[in-house]
């Protein structure tokens, strides 16, 4: 174990740097799509309703894996097929939007469910107030929903960590394909996958005590009834 | 009071589904003039104040508010909105935001007023209710009484020239009715154009010009407080009043 640590730390690092890369990308882009799909789905358009609607279904219920291959594999041929130049996604990219969209659904989820959970009396307040439905979202609902939303949010986010594992298949050089190449390379299968193992777990752990810590923040901000500034000296 | 008509309504209809909640409500508003509203539970109280504002989209019938058509396509409800406030049986207040925020954010963001101006203005209404020390508190530090003096200040910040209360008190503590109570009763001094849904028959034979009888669906009965409250003519009118005076 010592061995593999000694000739290959600098490689797992780096390729776990890449899986943070990755995992941070597709989050980025995974809240604006799940933001953009979530009001869809809380619109009082049919339309927008059943765009949203068919969105979240069909992403989740496509294999993350499949949606990888499909995006990697398939999309260059049907450009080819359309007559352009052949040409590949690079596996980041490739990766990236894979990763994207498939947590983009489930934040739309979970960002729908937030903003349902604000009382329309929320809503009816400010419009009365002649805000803009836009304004009233941005400025009255989506704060509020945020906070409600921030543990699942973590808990999505770990969840794409995790995930990003299974883009070992299209090449990405992340940490789960760092650890296939490392046990292939020196027969030490073990050794190896134990320490990708817990090299996972220290980033997720620290995560979810990061988290418990904010969740924990924000009850003491609610029952204080005083968002930011705190007074506990009594 | 004066004779110019504020809120027009004319066979104004409301369906939930099957249910007729509105079926046929006409009456003129006038400038400065207190409607209360009075009526048993699902009469259609509140769904015809909140047709007004159309909080609620009406199914039928015509209801215009200071000359603009509110089911016209071509009209900004938002605008119209500006001009009425509402006051709501659970305050709705904003929880993430503090008191001053909560009255500066519709004039700020409809660019009524600069932050300082309306911050100025805020602060002005706060003290008309009697609550200026309360700026920087949160609402979930208020109680029932001074959260609902926070909402009129709130909706009073656009400067609007109709105000509906949506049971303003129903919410409340007893011992709290009183200051919002109080606070109204200075609105309708002031001359402000107001219609109450309430239970306070109180308030209503004291500030009403008109008390308006609803019960399943339509307007059963309308007059001044002696007329209604003493003298009701209609049946129904005399079942309810024996029932809550």
């Amino acid at each position: 174990m010592i061995s593999i640590l000694q000739s290959y730390s600098t490689m797992l690092l780096r390729a776990l740097g890449y899986t943070l890369v990755l995992t941070v990308l597709a989050l980025i882009f995974a809240m604006i799509i799940g933001l953009i799909f979530a009001l869809m789905n809380v619109s009082h358009s049919r339309i927008l309703n059943i765009i949203g609607t068919v969105y979240v279904d069909a992403i989740r219920g496509v294999p993350l894996i499949v949606l990888a291959f499909f995006i990697y594999f398939g999309v260059p041929q049907a450009f080819k097929m359309m007559g352009f130049t052949s040409f590949r996604l690079p596996a980041l990219q490739a990766g990236t939007i894979a990763l994207a969209m498939n947590c983009g659904a489930y934040m739309a989820e979970i960002f729908r469910a937030g903003i349902e959970s604000i009382d329309k009396g929320q809503m009816e307040a400010s419009r009365s107030l002649g805000l803009t439905y836009g304004t009233s979202m941005k400025c009255v609902i989506l704060p509020q929903a945020f906070k409600v939303m921030i543990p699942s949010i973590i808990n999505q986010f770990i969840i794409t960590l995790k995930d990003t594992s299974i883009l070992s298949v299209i090449g990405y050089p992340e940490l789960t394909n760092m650890g296939r190449t490392i046990a292939g390379n020196t027969f030490l299968s073990l050794q190896t996958w134990a320490i990708v193992g817990v090299m996972y777990m220290i980033v997720i752990v620290s995560l979810s005590k990061a988290a418990k810590r904010i969740e924990r923040k924000i009850k003491i901000e609610d029952s204080e009834g005083k968002p930011r500034k705190r007074h506990r000296d009594q | 009071m004066t004779d110019t008509v504020k809120i027009h309504v004319k066979d104004l209809k409301k369906y939930f589904g099957k249910l007729e909640v509105l079926k046929s409500i006409n009456i003129d508003i006038h400038e400065g003039e207190v409607v209360v509203v009075i009526g048993p539970s699902g009469s259609g109280k509140s769904t015809f104040l909140r047709c007004l504002n159309k909080l609620e989209h009406s199914n039928g019938g015509t209801i215009i508010v200071d000359g603009n058509d509110i089911n016209d396509k071509n009209i900004n409800i938002n605008k119209v909105r500006e001009d009425i406030g509402m006051v709501f049986q659970h305050f709705n207040l904003f929880p993430n935001m503090n008191v001053i925020k909560n009255i500066m954010l519709a004039p700020v963001k409809t660019k009524k007023m600069t932050e300082s101006q309306a911050h100025e203005a805020g602060m002005r209404l706060l003290k008309r209710v009697g609550l200026e020390s309360k700026a920087e508190a949160y609402p979930q530090q208020l109680s029932g009484g001074q959260k609902q003096r926070v909402a009129i200040a709130r909706a009073l910040a656009m400067n609007p020239s109709i105000m509906l209360f949506d049971e303003p008190t129903s919410a409340l503590d007893p011992e709290m009715v009183g200051e919002v109570l109080t606070v109204m009763k200075e609105l309708a001094k002031a001359g402000m154009t107001m219609v109450v849904v309430t239970h306070e028959m109180g308030f209503a034979r004291e500030v009403a010009d008109r008390i308006v009888f609803m019960d399943g669906g339509y307007i059963i009965e309308e007059g001044t407080p002696d007329q209604i409250l003493k003298n009701p003519k209609q049946e129904r009118t005399i079942s309810f009043l024996n029932k809550v005076l």
